[in-house]
Order: C-alpha cells, then sequence, then structure tokens
C-alpha cells in the first residue's frame, strides 16, 4: 500500500524522463525520441542551409560580382539547394512530426520497425555528415540537379561524395516511408477506420508512397552517374551514344514527385490546424484524403515540365504541360476545402493558426505561378528565370515552411510538455510573413522581366529590386531566428502545458504532454469520427486544460 | 497475461507482427522494383536506339554460363522454399541442412560470376578508358557492356547481401529459434531471395539471348 502511494505521488515517467544519459538516445527505438533526434539534426542542416542563402543574397546585393566570384557563387546555389531539399525539406515534416505522431494518432505504442526507424535517422546522420564533407573539402557546383554531362565528366568540385551523401540519405527516406505504410494499415487502434484518420495521417501515407515509389529511382540516377564519373561507365555519355536527356527524365521522375514529399505532410499539418482553430469538422473531409492519393498518383505523370527547353519532343511537351494542369486541382481542391472550413468557424488566432493562414495565401500564390510554369508557351519565356526562383520558395518556403512551423508550434506543448510564449510568437510570425514576401515577391518581377538564375552579376536595372529582396531576406533570417530562441527558452521557463492545451480532437491529445514511453496504458477504442468538434464549441480554457497538479497528499493520489 | 518470447512489445499479437512483416517486405520489394526499373528503362531506351551495338554485344557473352547460373539461382529458391517447410514442420536439423544448401548455391552463382567477369577484364570489354572498342564495329557497344556491368553488378551486390542475411538466419537456426508458428524472418529472407532470383530471370534472356539467333 504505502509503495503505492509513494508511485501515485510522482508524476508517472514520460517519455523524456523515462531514462537518462546519452546512450538511451543514441540507441532509443522510441518513435518520440526519433522524431525529437531528426528535430536537432534537420534544425542544424536548415541553419546550414540558410547560411548559404545569406551569401547568396549578399552577393546580389550590388551588380558587380563583388562578395564571391562565379564559380564559388555556383557552389553556393549548389550547397544551399541540396542542403535544403534532401537534408530539411524532405525529412522535416514526415520525420520530425510524423515520427512523433503518427503512432499515438493511430492509437498504437509504436511504428511498425521501430529498429528500422532508428536506423533510417543514423542513414540520414550519415548521409548528411558526407555531404558536409563534401562541403568543406571544397562543395560542388552542379546545382542540386546533378544533371549530366557536366556531373559525369567535366565537373572538377566534389560530385562523388555529395552523390554519395544524397544517395545514402535517400534510404532514410524509404525507411520512413516504409514504416509509416506498415503501421498504418495494420496499427490503428479498433475503431479507428481510414475515413476516421486525422487528414494528417493521409497525408503522410501519401508522402510515404512518393517517398517509397520514387526515391529507389533517384538512388539508381545517381548512381549511374557515379559509376560513370568514377569508372567511366558511361551510360550518359554522348561520346558513346549514351543520352544525357536520359538522366533528366531519370531524375525528373523522382524530383517532381519529391516536391509532392516536400509539400503533402505540410497539408496535412494545415488540416489539423485549421479544423482545431476553427472549431469546426474539416469541410470535405473525404476530398481532402483523396485529394493527398491523387496528387500522389498524378505527381508521378507530369516530370517532363522540367524539360520545355531540353529538346525533348513537342508532343511530349504537350502532354506533359496538359497533366501539369491536372495534377494542380488536388491541390486547389484542398485550399477550398480549407476556406470553407473557415466560413462560419470559430476562428482564434494563436500561432499556429496564424502560420496555416500565411500557409494558405503563399501556397495559393505558389501553385498559381506553378501553373504559368506549366503552360508550355510561357514556360519557354520564363525558363530558367527568378521567376522560378520566386515561384518554388513561394511553395517550399512560403508553403512547407510555414506549415513546419505551424506544427511545430501546435504540437510543442505535447513534445515537450512546455508552452511556447504566444505573444512573440505572434510577433515572429508576422515577421517572417513580412520578410518572406519582401523576399521572394520582388523575384516574380526579376524574372518576368528576364533575369536570370544561378548568376552571381547582373545589369544594373534590376539593382532596386535585387535590394528589396536582400532587405527581405534579412527580416526572414531575424524572424527565423526568434522561434529558435523562444522554443528552447520554453524548455526551461515555459508554462506547463496540459495534456489537451487547444482543447483539440485526436488521440495524440487524450495522452498526457508529455506522453509516457508507450503513449497508451491501454490500447484506445475509437468510437467517433476525426474532428468531431461540437457546433457551439469555442475556444476558451476550461478545466480540461489547465495543466494537471500533482497531488501532494499521499491519500489523494491513492486510488488514481 | 504471457507474451510469447518472439513478440515485440509495441505489437497485439504474434498475427499482427506477422503481417506487418510481410507487408513491410513487399513494400521494400516494390522500392527495389523501382529501383532496378531504372536500369530497365536505360536498357529498353538504348537497345530500341542502337539495336545493331545490342547484337553485336550480347553475342560476347558466354551462354553456358548464363545458362548455369540461372539453374544454380532457380535451385536456391528451391532450397530457400524447403528451409521454410522444415521450419513449419518443426525439423530443425532440415531448416540448418537447405540454409546450408541456399548459401552454397549462392556461393556457386558468384563464383560462375566472377570467371565471366574476369574473362571481360581479360580480353577488355570492361567499359572506361582501357575499353578494347577495336574489336566492335558499332561504338555504342561500349553502353552495352556498361549496362551489363551496372545490371548483373547491382543484382550481384543483392546476392552478396542475400547470402548475408542467410548466413544470419543460419546461426539462429543452429540456435533452434525458429518455431512452426514463429518464423517470420526465415519466411521474409526468402521473399527477398526470390526476388533477387526473378531480376536475374529477367536479365538472363535481355542480356544473353536476344538476338542470338541472327
Ligand atoms: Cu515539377
Amino acid at each position: 500500500m504505502s509503495a503505492d502511494t509513494k508511485r501515485a505521488a510522482a508524476p508517472e515517467p514520460n517519455y523524456i524522463t523515462a531514462n537518462y544519459g546519452i546512450k538511451s538516445w543514441l540507441l532509443t527505438t522510441d518513435h518520440k525520441r526519433i522524431g525529437l533526434l531528426y528535430l536537432i539534426s534537420i534544425s542544424v542542416f536548415f541553419f546550414i542551409g540558410g547560411a548559404f542563402a545569406v551569401l547568396i543574397r549578399m552577393e546580389l546585393l550590388t551588380p558587380e560580382g563583388d562578395l564571391v566570384d562565379s564559380e564559388t557563387y555556383n557552389k553556393l546555389f549548389t550547397q544551399h539547394g541540396l542542403i535544403m531539399i534532401f537534408f530539411f525539406l524532405v525529412p522535416s515534416i514526415p520525420a520530425v512530426l510524423g515520427n512523433f505522431l503518427l503512432p499515438i494518432m493511430l492509437g498504437a505504442k509504436d511504428l511498425a520497425f521501430p529498429r528500422i526507424n532508428l536506423l533510417s535517422w543514423y542513414v540520414y546522420t550519415v548521409g548528411g555528415l558526407v555531404t558536409l564533407y563534401a562541403t568543406a573539402t571544397g562543395g560542388v557546383d552542379t546545382g542540386w540537379t546533378f544533371y549530366t554531362p557536366y556531373s559525369s565528366t567535366y565537373a572538377n568540385t566534389q560530385v562523388m561524395y555529395t552523390a554519395v551523401g544524397v544517395f545514402i540519405t535517400g534510404f532514410s527516406s524509404i525507411l520512413t516511408g516504409l514504416n509509416f505504410i506498415v503501421t498504418t494499415h495494420k496499427m490503428r487502434a479498433p475503431g479507428l477506420t481510414w475515413f476516421r484518420l486525422p487528414l494528417f495521417v493521409w497525408a503522410q501515407y501519401a508522402t510515404s508512397l512518393i517517398m517509397v515509389l520514387g526515391t529507389p529511382v533517384l538512388a539508381i540516377t545517381i548512381l549511374l552517374v557515379a559509376l560513370e564519373r568514377g569508372l567511366g561507365i558511361g551510360i550518359f555519355d554522348p561520346k558513346l551514344g549514351g543520352d544525357p536527356l536520359l538522366f533528366q527524365h531519370l531524375f525528373w521522375f523522382y524530383s517532381h514527385p519529391a516536391v509532392y514529399i516536400m509539400i503533402l505532410p505540410g497539408m496535412g499539418v494545415i488540416s489539423e490546424v485549421i479544423s482545431c482553430f476553427a472549431r469546426k469538422r474539416v469541410f470535405g473531409y473525404g476530398f481532402i484524403a483523396f485529394s493527398s492519393l491523387a496528387i500522389a498518383v498524378l505527381g508521378f505523370l507530369v516530370w517532363g515540365h522540367h524539360m520545355f527547353t531540353s529538346g525533348q519532343s513537342v508532343y511530349a511537351g504537350l502532354v506533359f504541360s496538359f497533366l501539369t494542369m491536372v495534377v494542380a486541382i488536388p491541390s486547389a481542391v484542398k485550399v477550398f476545402n480549407w476556406i470553407a472550413t473557415l466560413y462560419k468557424g470559430s476562428i482564434s488566432f494563436e500561432t499556429p493558426m496564424l502560420y496555416a493562414l500565411g500557409f494558405i495565401g503563399l501556397f495559393t500564390i505558389g501553385g498559381l505561378t506553378g501553373i504559368f510554369l506549366g503552360t508550355l508557351a510561357l514556360d519557354v519565356h520564363v525558363h530558367d528565370t527568378y521567376f522560378v526562383v520566386a515561384h518554388f520558395h513561394y511553395v517550399m518556403v512560403g508553403g512547407m515552411v510555414m506549415a513546419y512551423l505551424a506544427g511545430i508550434h501546435f504540437w510543442w506543448p505535447k513534445i515537450t510538455g512546455r508552452m511556447y510564449p504566444e505573444t512573440i510568437a505572434k510577433f515572429a510570425a508576422v515577421v517572417i510573413f513580412i520578410g518572406f514576401n519582401l523576399t521572394f515577391f520582388p523575384q516574380f518581377l526579376l524574372g518576368y522581366v528576364g533575369m536570370p538564375r544561378r548568376y552571381h552579376a547582373y545589369p544594373e536595372e534590376f539593382q532596386v529590386l535585387n535590394v528589396m529582396s536582400t532587405a527581405g531576406a534579412s527580416i526572414l533570417g531575424i524572424g527565423y531566428l526568434i522561434p529558435m530562441g523562444y522554443l528552447v527558452w520554453s524548455l526551461w521557463w515555459g508554462k506547463v502545458a496540459a495534456a489537451n492545451p487547444w482543447r483539440a480532437k485526436g488521440l495524440e491529445w487524450e495522452v498526457p504532454s508529455p506522453p509516457p514511453t508507450f503513449n497508451f496504458d491501454q490500447t484506445p477504442v475509437v468510437t467517433e469520427e476525426a474532428y468531431a468538434y461540437a457546433a457551439d464549441d469555442s475556444f476558451v480554457e476550461t478545466e480540461a486544460a489547465k495543466p494537471p497538479t500533482y497531488p501532494s497528499d499521499p491519500k489523494v493520489g491513492a486510488d488514481s | 497475461m504471457s507474451h510469447h518470447p518472439a513478440l515485440a512489445h509495441h505489437f497485439e499479437d504474434l498475427e499482427q507482427q506477422h503481417e506487418s512483416a510481410t507487408l513491410g517486405m513487399w513494400a521494400f520489394l516494390i522500392t527495389e522494383v523501382m529501383f532496378f526499373g531504372g536500369l530497365f528503362t536505360a536498357y529498353a531506351v538504348y537497345r530500341w536506339r542502337y539495336p545493331e551495338a545490342w547484337l553485336e554485344g550480347s553475342h560476347e557473352l558466354d551462354i553456358g554460363l548464363g545458362a548455369l547460373n540461372t539453374a544454380i539461382l532457380i535451385g536456391s529458391s528451391l532450397t530457400v522454399v524447403l528451409s521454410i517447410h522444415a521450419a513449419q514442420r518443426g525439423e530443425s536439423r532440415k531448416i540448418v541442412r537447405w540454409l546450408l544448401a541456399t548459401i552454397g548455391l549462392g556461393l556457386a552463382f558468384l563464383v560462375v560470376k566472377a570467371i565471366e567477369y574476369s574473362h571481360k577484364f581479360h580480353v577488355g570489354h570492361v567499359p572506361g578508358p582501357n575499353f578494347a572498342s577495336g574489336d566492335f564495329v558499332h561504338t555504342e557497344t561500349q553502353l552495352y557492356f556498361g549496362l551489363y556491368f551496372a545490371m548483373t553488378g547491382m543484382h550481384a551486390v543483392h546476392m552478396v547481401i542475400g547470402i548475408g542475411l542467410f548466413a544470419v538466419l543460419l546461426g539462429m537456426a543452429m540456435r533452434r529459434r525458429f518455431t512452426p508458428e514463429h518464423h517470420s524472418w526465415l519466411e521474409m529472407c526468402g521473399l527477398y531471395w526470390h526476388f533477387v532470383d526473378i531480376v536475374w530471370i529477367f536479365l538472363f534472356p535481355l542480356l544473353y539471348l536476344l538476338g542470338r539467333n541472327q
């Protein structure tokens, strides 16, 4: 009896306090801890990739190439792209939030293959270190696209190590994807049917399909480049009759769908956040769920829109242009449904909601300009200009990074057991929004009037817009540092978070913050649809949302 | 509640665990299909574009050794199935025996492949700066050999991984870790091995046989 009361008096250990020491983290198979390992590593890569962006924007402040020479500049934008795409954007939401949340949202104790999950983090880290080694020993200048024959024959930079690094890291995506697919199929709690799944899970599932189907093609493509460069086995070598366009086909067969690897998980976050802060069930649940799958499938059919000017046949170009229009439909379906969800909702503007609304606006601009680019005739005009650069940054930074920040803030109380400081967080969200638009909107204009991408010097008439862009980038950079600061601060001094501070729906909000190691004491039974928000439910703090109090009087806790 | 020793903590029961492993393996094999798919695409594109060079190249391969290796691999798939069959009936000794046979056949395949490779090295039919292009009318024949080495080389890498897996399984079998109700590992590695076999079943006709009657 006395032993029992003692145990009840102390707070139950959660996944963080369950055991201590560096080994308990590096050898963990707990999906939540692995999510945190990923959070730390991808944050490091985000700031390394960001540092390259800073150098790029500084060089472009003036028309002359005065800060770096053209060869260094080629390396800067290549490293920026490589690190941001393969080491931040691709793993960001799946590997951090997906890892942490997917099993809990499914009512499971862990992912299906916990050791493979840990392996994926090591694979990612090794790939990252190899790439950083290549960066530190001279870097690579091929552009993140590794186009042959430049990459296979002519480039005198660290192509080999970089290729190996990206090749290795690809396997971490594959392993994560496999784990998510199997877990979603086989480990849903009783009563949790496919159409009761949170839309976040649908998005992760669709993303996993792309990872599993696309990434191996990137792997073999990069391997063939490495064989050509290292051993002289010239599969793409025009001297032997090889076709560099074949490389482009194989590369974009992965790399267009990879765009959806980067954006789909973000869309999943947005569905959760919008629904919670509008206190309404997501409008058109089925449409949003199936649009994720439609994107995953159709995304594999449009790669040729990257090759309109490459000499691929005009008829192929027409078909790819048409299919590109088609793939925009499911994304538009999502946007319409989110807006319909907001309609007549009891909206409150907490930080995650600010990011989510930012996402909808910026992603819409990014998506629509993507349709401009998918239009065969217009693309020939703006191909390889800053219009393209602005377009994909609206989708990737305006879309994905906003969604990532929305998700990090939304689930921060669950992950850490602490609240972030709301006022400064809102301020940072506004700074990021302003900084982002000031950075990238001028680039649409620059591209439209003909400034080509990937040059370190430019004619003087482009300077005003470039100065605006660099100014915006400075604001954006500061904007990203603020959350870094207060999120770390909150770990020690943030308000203790309740199990469900947003009064949100979903299994993850029914377990303590932070959750115990095995998530659930007993497998939950799901009896309702996702997002079952009551009609008159408004966002006010109630008893349920208050932090738990641990009884100091042993008698009180004895029977709990 | 007593747990089966093979049941991992996060699964409800052995059935769920087994189904998860099976689905995971099949999904993994799909990634393998996509991986080799890239190579087969390159093969298809170039074969369609340079049929004469392909004829020239394929005439250099030794059909006898290729056929021998095909037979060896089909045999090894049989021995894997027999080892699983033995596990289902709880015959531990037989599991060990059939796994040893599988490993032996896998190694035999690699030896034959090494003989073929070394012959190519000898006569200078390995792509690269030392390629004996004087032996061939068409420059694109080097492309054929590039794909030959890339495809059979990737296949051989998969063979090596498979043999390694079976060596681990052999250790488990000797410690009697497989029971009639629980031998998922054996089944999963078996699936992988069959897949590697099937890749060869495609490689053999595509590289060795097509067009040889001309
Ligand atoms: Cu694309």
